[in-house]
């Protein structure tokens, strides 16, 4: 069965939010998990994206992506009344939630989407909600006016300055970790390198962090373990183990490297489809 | 010997036999007819099937062979039971139709079983003629001849028919070879039946994992499609225990019963250092990217990608291991190695797959097995280092353990490394099911009508077996079918009375 695209918009030059009909994902996702999609069953890859919201009532969920590579530059083409092959879900361990205290949320470029469920979940559930937001670039940040309205205190950094502070995520990250009433739990998600980052500033401070992973998938279900990576030093899927970690246990370098697995590939797909599509516009 | 002489000597043979004069003498003197198959070197750089399939003639020759025993010691071969004896003697008349509709009692999927079943172990292992050559491969083909009557029947597609609406629902979860069966079986008796997939395709083990050099995908549509005629709703990108769970679609969604055929499903990996190295697949990977994914022409209408690799180290001996060498080398490897513990005896790939991987340029090398995977400062793999085994003491499996020899270490370079040493039973369905009950392999505990723990839930093929074969799921599902329809039969009777 399709699934049609309700909405599409541009949060920033390279990342989009759609909302699509996904009836039983709508209705069985909880916080944390994830979906599969494919936009075409006969020649698509099969690429995970983060359910950033769910509308249970209208039977629609909400995704948002960075355009990295041919098939979410593809998505990022579609329009409103266009359908996706597949959407297949929800996958994924939901993420624990309790009442840990205060909760510092640190946000990476695209992973303040994932984030920001969770970050509801926690304020609902009774947590002091610090938030730090990171991006690149004003222009890429996203999701700040949501994050404000659940956050106690909100942070806002930029690499480059060009709003709020002028920082990494790490340095408010540890400020927040020397107050005298430390934060009781952290989570953390973002760029793999981020959140290795994060997670060594919060290991100094023993403050149990939970980081969001984004393995390349295949099936989704454990089947193939493409997605696997080392937790202490032992296998783990990311898709049916996860994609919720202790991200002081989690090997970054490797799951980097894997990450980068098919990049010459991916660039080489990306390259052919802008091409195409410019000539697409041209035969026109 | 040319086509023209085969078609000769099968003449002669047949007068032979209308005189009633062909001895058992003269059945064991004709030659076994060789399955024809695509030129080794031209078929390393394809993906289309291997076994191109006998002809009539190669068929009449080789059912001649059957001496029609009447002990019929091939069907106790048989996990279904065929009537192997009757079927060959209707291919030997030339009664095709006929041969078709004698293993369609008992096996819905001749054209897929001809083709994948380890008839070697099985059927052709009980066969007289076997047994008289103490060869196996040497038996009456029958594998071949059920492929030979299933092919001729593709095109025609007879839907079975089936009985009027009960008003009952049945799920079952998982479209490879059991559920098919047990959809099948469940609908011919009229319930209203819907199979759930996980992936976007159905098929299961059939379109993910076995490749299209040795199983078409055309002959698993054509199954899908006759199910679809007969009214089998099929919905894909459906996870049970993850998008509705079992208890959901019994209390919520209105289902009286359910088969559960959702396979292994769970790779195992040898745990050994360098294991999660850029380069290192499952073999489940390796071929589902290849096959459901179609990676082979990727950049050119596929956008799933796949190493690119030039040297591959398969570690493993079954047919899923044959399956990823040789799919390794139709992608441009420029050499693949097959490494396994034991030697090739113990190996439990069909000797056909055996056979055409070695015939391919696949490397055996048996005894060997990893020790660890080296990488590079990218983490890619650069090599593997091996150990050395011997044969010990049979095992728990009957099989004699491979024993390591110490100080036996040599490195292999390699860039991919495939690991094809067989699967366990995914959890999802464990970890969303409370009530259902496994044993501790994860392996759903059933009676032997396939009913499970819970009520109204049965359960066929790996997800019970452990990793097993597609005939013997299929079997599972037909047993399975037939608990739920008389299950089915019980409760509508309690219905109408109360």
């Amino acid at each position: 069965m399709p699934h049609k695209i309700l909405s599409k918009k541009k949060l920033s030059q390279d990342v989009f939010t759609a909302e699509i009909e996904a009836a039983l994902v709508a209705k069985a996702r909880k916080p944390g998990q994830f979906v599969i999609i494919n936009i075409d069953n006969e020649y698509s890859e099969r690429i995970p994206l983060t359910i950033a919201d769910a509308d249970p009532q209208k039977g629609t969920i909400r995704l948002i992506w960075q355009r990295v590579g041919k098939t979410t530059a593809e998505l990022a083409d579609m329009n409103p009344g266009e359908k996706l092959d597949s959407v297949v879900g929800p996958l994924g361990k939901p993420t624990h939630i309790e009442n840990f205290g205060t909760v510092v949320c640190v946000g990476g470029g695209i992973g303040n989407a994932p984030l920001l469920p969770i970050a509801k979940t926690l304020k609902k559930a009774g947590n002091k909600i610090i938030s730090i937001l990171g991006a690149r670039t004003k222009e890429l940040l996203i999701l700040e006016d949501e994050f404000s309205q659940i956050s106690d205190e909100l942070i806002v950094t930029t690499d480059d300055g060009s709003y709020g502070r002028k920082a990494l995520v790490t340095e408010p990250l540890k400020e927040i970790c020397q107050r005298d009433k430390k934060p009781d739990q952290a989570f953390v998600i973002g760029p793999a390198i981020m959140m290795k980052f994060c997670c060594e500033v919060t290991k100094q401070f023993n403050i149990p962090t939970q980081v969001s992973l984004n393995t390349i998938m295949v099936d989704g279900t454990g089947m193939c373990g493409g997605c696997r990576i080392e937790i202490d030093g032992q296998p783990k899927f990311v898709c049916v183990d996860g994609p919720e970690f202790d991200g002081h246990k989690v090997n970054f370098d490797l799951m980097i490297k894997r990450l980068n697995a098919y990049k010459n590939q991916e660039q080489k797909a990306h390259e052919l489809y802008k091409k195409h599509k410019c000539r697409m516009g041209l035969d026109k | 010997m040319t086509e023209e002489e085969k078609q000769e000597l099968l003449q002669q043979l047949q007068e032979k036999q209308k005189t009633g004069k062909l001895t058992p003498a003269d059945r064991y003197e004709i030659p076994p007819q060789d399955m024809p198959a695509q030129d080794p070197v031209k078929r390393r750089s394809n993906v289309n099937e291997v076994a191109t399939g006998y002809t009539e003639t190669h068929a009449r020759l080789e059912a001649m062979r059957c001496l029609q025993c009447k002990n019929q010691p091939c069907i106790e071969g048989c996990p279904v039971r065929i009537r192997i004896k009757d079927f060959v003697a209707a291919i030997n008349e030339g009664d095709f139709k006929k041969a078709l509709a004698i293993i369609k009692e008992n096996s819905l999927l001749p054209a897929v079983c001809g083709r994948v079943c380890p008839q070697e172990v099985q059927c052709q292992q009980t066969c007289t003629v076997g047994l008289k050559f103490k060869d196996p491969t040497k038996a009456v083909s029958i594998g071949r001849l059920e492929r030979f009557v299933a092919d001729l029947d593709q095109n025609e597609g007879d839907v079975p028919s089936v009985a009027p609406d009960t008003g009952m629902k049945v799920a079952i979860i998982g479209s490879g070879p059991g559920g098919i069966v047990a959809a099948t079986d469940t609908r011919r008796a009229g319930h209203d039946v819907t199979i759930f997939e996980a992936f976007h395709k159905p098929g299961g083990v059939m379109v993910y994992g076995i490749p299209e050099f040795r199983l078409p995908k055309a002959i698993v549509r054509h199954e899908i499609e006759s199910l679809e005629k007969m009214g089998v709703k099929i919905v894909c990108n459906f996870i049970v225990g993850k998008t509705r769970t079992i208890e959901q679609l019994m209390n919520e969604d209105g289902f009286d019963a359910v088969f559960i055929g959702v396979g292994a499903g769970l790779p195992i990996f040898m745990g050994i250092e360098g294991e999660s190295l850029v380069g290192v697949y499952s073999a489940n990977e390796y071929l589902t990217r290849t096959n459901l994914m179609k990676a082979y022409s990727f950049g050119k209408g596929a956008d799933t990608p796949i190493a690119c690799s030039k040297k591959v180290a398969v570690i493993g001996g079954g047919n899923v291991a044959m399956d990823s060498a040789r799919m390794a080398l139709r992608l441009g490897a420029e050499k693949v190695y097959l490494l396994y513990r034991r030697t090739e005896r113990q190996m439990p790939a069909r000797i056909e797959e055996i056979e055409h991987a070695k015939q391919e340029g696949i490397e055996f090398h048996t005894l060997r097995s990893p020790k660890r995977v080296v990488g590079d400062e990218n983490s890619r793999v650069i090599a593997i280092e091996c150990l050395q085994y011997r044969l010990g003491e049979p095992d728990k499996s009957g099989r004699p353990r491979p024993i390591p020899i110490e100080g036996s270490e040599f490195r292999i370079d390699v860039d991919t490394v495939i690991v094809a040493i067989g699967n366990v039973a995914n959890p999802l369905i464990r970890q969303t099911t409370p009530s259902l009950e496994f044993n501790k392999w994860g392996n759903i505990v059933v009676d032997e009508n396939c009913k499970t723990s819970m009520e109204g839930v049965y359960a066929g093929g790996d997800i019970v077996l452990g990793a097993a074969t597609i005939i013997l799921a299929m079997g599972q599902g037909r047993i399975a079918a037939a608990a739920i329809n008389k299950y089915l039969a019980q409760k509508k009777k309690a219905k109408t009375k109360s």
